[in-house]
C-alpha cells in the first residue's frame, strides 16, 4: 500500500501523519507513508485543501485530519 | 485548563448509532447556554473579590486596576471565546471549499466578489492551504478577483477578532469591523480583478489542468456537526488561550501603567501620519487577532483613535509577511505588491473613515 500525506507542513498535516503512522502500525499492514509537500503535486493530485490522504492514488480525505477509526477503515481493518 | 490535556486528547470518534438524540443535545444547549450566562455576569464580582479582598489590592491603585483588568478579563475572554468558536465550529461544518468552489466557479465579477467574502468567513481552511486553495480556485474557472475577494476576507474578517472586539468594545465596534472587513474584501479583489492581471500568476499554476478528485460528498448528521464544534474548541481555544493570556497581560500592564491620554499624541486624531505607520507597522507584525484586540482594547483606553487602531489591527491580520512568502509560490512578484497596496490602502482609507466620523 501506497500512503501519500498532503500538506505544505504545518502542525494539521504533521497530525495527519502521525496518525497513519500508528494506523499503519496498529494493523500491521505493509505500507509506505510518503509526506507530500510540493504544492504542483498536491494541485496535481486534485487536491486544494489539506491535509490531504491519499491511498494507492485514490484521495481519502481532504482538509481534516482523519480520526484514526477512519485511518484504519481506509487500510481495510 | 490544560494546554497538555486539550492536546493530547484523542479524537472523539463519531458513533451516530450510540450518539444522544438531537432533542437532547438541544436542552444541553440550552442548559449549557444558561450557566454559561450566570457565571459570565458574575465575572467581575468574582474578579473584584480576588483583587480587593483576597489580595488585598487598593481599589484605583496601579496595580489594582492593572490586577483587576487581568482578573476580569481573562475568563470573560475566554468564556466568550468558547462560545463562539463553538458556534462557528458547528456553522462552518455546513461549508467546505469543495463545495465553496462549486459556488463561485463561473460567477460573475461584482456577485462572485461579494459571494466570496461572505464565503470567506464560513469556510474552514487551514491557514496554510492558502495556495493549495488559490490553484484551486483558479484553475476551476473562479475569476482571479472572486478568488482574491475570498482570499482576503477569510483571514481578515475573524471570529475571534470579533468576538473579543464585541466583549472588550461592544458591538458597535464589533459590526464597524465586521463590515469594513467585508467591504474591504469584496472591493479590493474586485479592483484586482479589474486590473487584468491574471498573467501575473506563475505560469504553471496557469497551464495546469486539473481534475479536481471527486470525494463523495459527505452528509453529516448534527451530532457530527455538535462534534465538530467541540473539536474546534479544542483546536483553535487550545491554540490561542495563551496569546489571549499574554495579550490580556500586555494590556493589562499598559492599562494599569501607561498615564491616561499618553497615546493620544502619537496613535490620536491629530496626528495623520498615524494610519499609514500603523498599517505599515502591522504588516511583518504576525499576531493572532487573540493576541491582538486586548492590546487594542487597552490603547483605545489610553486615547487612541479608534480608526488609528483598527487600521494597525486588520493590518496585522491581514496582511503577513509569512502569507506573502508563500504566496510568491503562485504569484509573480508584481501581483503580490498589488495585492499588498490595494489591500493596504482600503485598510487606510477605513482607518481615516473612522478617525473622521467618529
Amino acid at each position: 500500500m501506497e500512503i501519500k500525506i498532503l500538506g505544505p507542513g504545518c502542525a494539521k498535516c504533521g497530525e495527519a501523519e502521525k496518525i497513519m503512522q500508528a494506523a499503519v502500525a496498529e494493523s500491521g499492514v505493509a505500507a509506505t507513508i510518503e509526506k507530500i509537500s510540493d504544492f504542483q503535486q498536491i494541485a496535481k493530485l486534485g487536491v486544494f485543501s489539506t491535509p490531504a490522504v491519499v491511498i494507492d492514488g485514490v484521495v481519502k480525505c481532504v482538509g481534516k485530519v482523519p480520526s484514526k477509526a477512519e485511518a484504519l477503515a481506509w487500510l481495510g481493518r | 485548563m490544560q494546554p497538555d490535556t486539550l492536546d493530547n486528547m484523542p479524537n472523539p470518534v463519531a458513533t451516530p448509532q450510540s450518539a444522544p438524540s438531537l432533542a437532547a443535545y438541544l436542552l444541553a444547549a440550552v442548559a449549557g447556554l444558561g450557566l454559561w450566562f450566570a457565571l459570565y455576569r458574575q465575572l467581575h464580582s468574582i474578579a473584584e473579590y480576588l483583587a480587593f479582598s483576597l489580595l488585598t489590592l487598593e481599589p484605583g491603585s496601579r496595580l489594582g486596576e492593572a490586577v483587576l483588568f487581568f482578573l476580569y478579563d481573562t475568563p470573560k475572554v475566554m468564556m466568550l471565546l468558547t462560545l463562539i468558536v463553538y458556534g462557528v465550529g458547528v456553522l462552518r461544518s455546513f461549508f467546505t471549499p469543495e463545495r465553496t468552489r462549486k459556488i463561485l466557479a463561473g460567477k460573475r465579477e461584482s456577485v462572485g466578489n461579494v459571494l466570496a467574502a461572505g464565503l470567506g468567513i464560513v469556510t474552514p481552511f487551514c491557514s496554510c492551504s492558502a495556495v493549495p486553495l488559490f490553484i484551486g480556485f483558479v484553475t476551476a474557472g473562479v475569476p482571479l478577483g472572486v478568488t482574491f475577494s475570498f482570499l482576503i476576507s477569510a483571514p481578515m474578517v475573524n471570529e475571534i477578532a470579533l468576538v473579543l472586539l464585541y466583549g472588550l468594545l461592544g458591538w458597535k465596534v464589533a459590526a464597524l469591523y465586521l463590515g469594513t472587513g467585508l467591504l474591504i474584501a469584496m472591493v479590493a479583489g474586485w479592483t484586482i480583478g479589474r486590473l487584468k492581471m491574471e498573467r501575473h500568476i506563475e505560469d504553471w499554476v496557469r497551464e495546469m489542468h486539473i481534475n479536481a478528485s471527486d470525494i463523495p460528498e459527505q452528509r453529516l448528521t448534527w451530532p457530527e456537526r455538535f462534534a465538530q464544534g467541540r473539536t474546534a474548541v479544542r483546536d483553535i481555544v487550545g491554540r490561542v488561550w495563551i496569546f489571549v493570556v499574554l495579550g490580556i497581560a500586555v494590556g493589562a500592564g499598559i492599562h494599569g501603567y501607561v498615564p491616561e491620554g499618553f497615546m493620544a499624541s502619537i496613535m490620536g486624531k491629530g496626528a495623520w501620519w498615524s494610519v499609514p505607520v500603523a498599517v505599515l507597522v502591522g504588516i511583518p507584525m504576525y499576531s493572532n487577532a487573540a493576541g491582538i484586540v486586548p492590546v487594542v482594547e487597552a490603547l483605545l483606553g489610553k486615547g487612541a483613535a479608534l480608526g488609528t487602531v483598527l487600521a494597525f489591527m486588520m493590518s496585522v491580520i491581514a496582511l503577513s509577511l509569512p502569507e506573502m512568502v508563500i504566496l510568491r509560490k503562485v504569484l509573480k512578484p508584481a501581483l503580490i505588491a498589488v495585492f499588498i497596496g490595494v489591500v493596504g490602502s482600503g485598510i487606510m482609507l477605513v482607518g481615516y473613515l473612522f478617525n473622521f466620523i467618529i
